[in-house]
């Protein structure tokens, strides 16, 4: 059985933290799982808590009146769940769902900014981390726009 | 003299279409089939990774891969995108009509150089076409290759080729599938996101892994950075090249990339011999 501090290192957005971060952090965490199609959360609702996924798949999903439900992407096992608890207006911009069975830490963000405004130099460490996230996530989406798969359309 | 006119006649040879039947015609996605042609002259046997330059009469030629197996009857397999003219109409033809065939043409995947050491096929939209072959050919021969991976990228679930072979392979204990697709309706349980989403997880000891990389360029450019990334050696990566071929003998120089011919030199190139013109803008 692992302690959750220890799960929390073994996610790469929390590596090489030292044990002192790593206990402030699992102080607002804990083991969550989720039923297959089950909603972690919905957008526009207040964003007060991330997952790290352990098991299994989170698809996040936009939804529009004409088009219905749309999944634009997948997060896999080690993924971070989730960045709108750490800006303002702290409200989710997409639905997330369970795709699968899944087990997960929750993390709450109320409770882990709060610790971050008391410790300037773990919300600093945190906030580059996250922001390498969203620079993957983002570079990922502008990859996407290019439509890869088209082809050029001769012949 | 005698030599000139040898070459002269294997070219004129090499010109001519030999006519051929559909024999069957399947809707692979809304706008891709798979045709299967048998010959009404001499036997055309493309290997796995070479193309055909398959005629519809009235209407133009185009180089197309080979999408199947060809060591028995002579029977062709050609996997079809219409997304022109020439495509069109190659794709509208019914069981019976004829169209000419010249080939094969090209380079191989190096399937033996792979031997002995891991094989990851990664392909995107029609680029699983050409690669099936070697990916058949992979598991006909399983003994001869460590762990086999096929990563497959496609726009939507909607657009994934021969799903019913990926189920089939997904079902085979001893090679692993996996897809990604740029987005999906609610419900789909498989990855979305690029096909270089799939390369961190795949189960390959890449210092002794050989890569098979098909699909639009701008996809294979980011797909060999991401398999160098996860250390996969640069030169033993191939891609298959696919630019305006017309002549398929090198003669006419429409698929000229630098200093190569694609039809010529290729369409399979060695990985570190493109990257950097593929890089070339002005290319």
């Amino acid at each position: 059985m692992h302690r959750l501090d220890e799960l929390i290192a073994d996610a790469p957005v929390f590596a090489g933290l030292g044990t002192g971060d790593l206990t402030l952090i699992a102080g607002c965490a804990q083991n969550v799982g989720f039923e297959e199609g089950e909603l972690l959360f919905r957008e526009g609702e207040p964003a007060d808590t991330f997952y790290v996924v352990r098991r299994g798949r989170v698809s996040l999903e936009l939804h529009t009146p004409a088009r219905g439900g749309l999944v634009i992407d997948t997060l896999e096992p080690g993924e971070v769940v989730g960045w709108s608890w750490l800006f303002e207006p702290y409200v989710w911009h997409f639905d997330a769902r369970a795709a699968t069975p899944l087990r997960a830490i929750a993390f709450d963000g109320a409770c882990l900014r709060g610790k971050c405004e008391d410790d300037k130099a773990l919300g600093y460490e945190l906030m580059k981390r996250f922001a390498q996230v969203m620079i993957d996530r983002l570079q990922h989406a502008r990859v996407r726009l290019l439509d890869v798969y088209g082809g050029v359309g001769v012949g | 003299m005698a030599a000139s006119a040898s070459v002269e006649a294997r070219l004129l040879g090499a010109m001519v279409p030999v006519a051929h039947r559909v024999v069957s015609r399947v809707q692979e996605t809304t706008d891709t089939w798979t045709l299967e042609l048998e010959p009404l002259g001499e036997r055309i046997r493309p290997r796995a990774g070479q193309f055909d330059m398959l005629y519809a009469f009235g209407v133009g030629e185009v180089p197309i891969s080979t999408s199947g197996d060809h060591d028995g009857d002579g029977r062709l397999t050609h996997t079809i995108r219409a997304v022109g003219a020439v495509t069109r109409a190659l794709c509208a033809l019914e069981p019976g009509a004829v169209v000419g065939v010249r080939g094969p043409f090209g380079t191989e995947w190096p399937l033996d150089e792979a031997t002995g050491g891991d094989l990851v096929v990664v392909a995107g939209g029609i680029g699983l076409a050409p690669l099936r072959p070697a990916v058949r050919h992979a598991l006909a021969r399983r003994d001869d290759y460590g762990a086999v991976s096929v990563l497959v990228g496609a726009r939507t679930p909607q657009d994934l080729l021969f799903v019913h072979e990926l189920e089939a392979w997904r079902g085979r204990l001893d090679v692993e599938v996996d897809v990604a697709v740029d987005a999906a309706a609610p419900g789909w349980h498989g990855r979305v996101g690029l096909v270089t989403t799939l390369i961190p997880g795949a189960v390959i000891d890449p210092p002794r892994a050989s890569a098979l990389v098909c699909g639009p360029e701008v996809m294979m450019t980011f797909v060999v950075r991401a398999l160098v990334g996860r250390g996969v050696p640069l030169e033993r990566i191939w891609v298959s090249m696919e630019r305006n071929m017309r002549c398929a003998v090198g003669h006419c120089g429409h698929c000229q990339l630098g200093p190569t011919l694609i039809c010529r030199d290729g369409a399979v190139f060695p990985a570190a011999a493109m990257t950097r013109l593929m890089e070339v803008r002005e290319l």
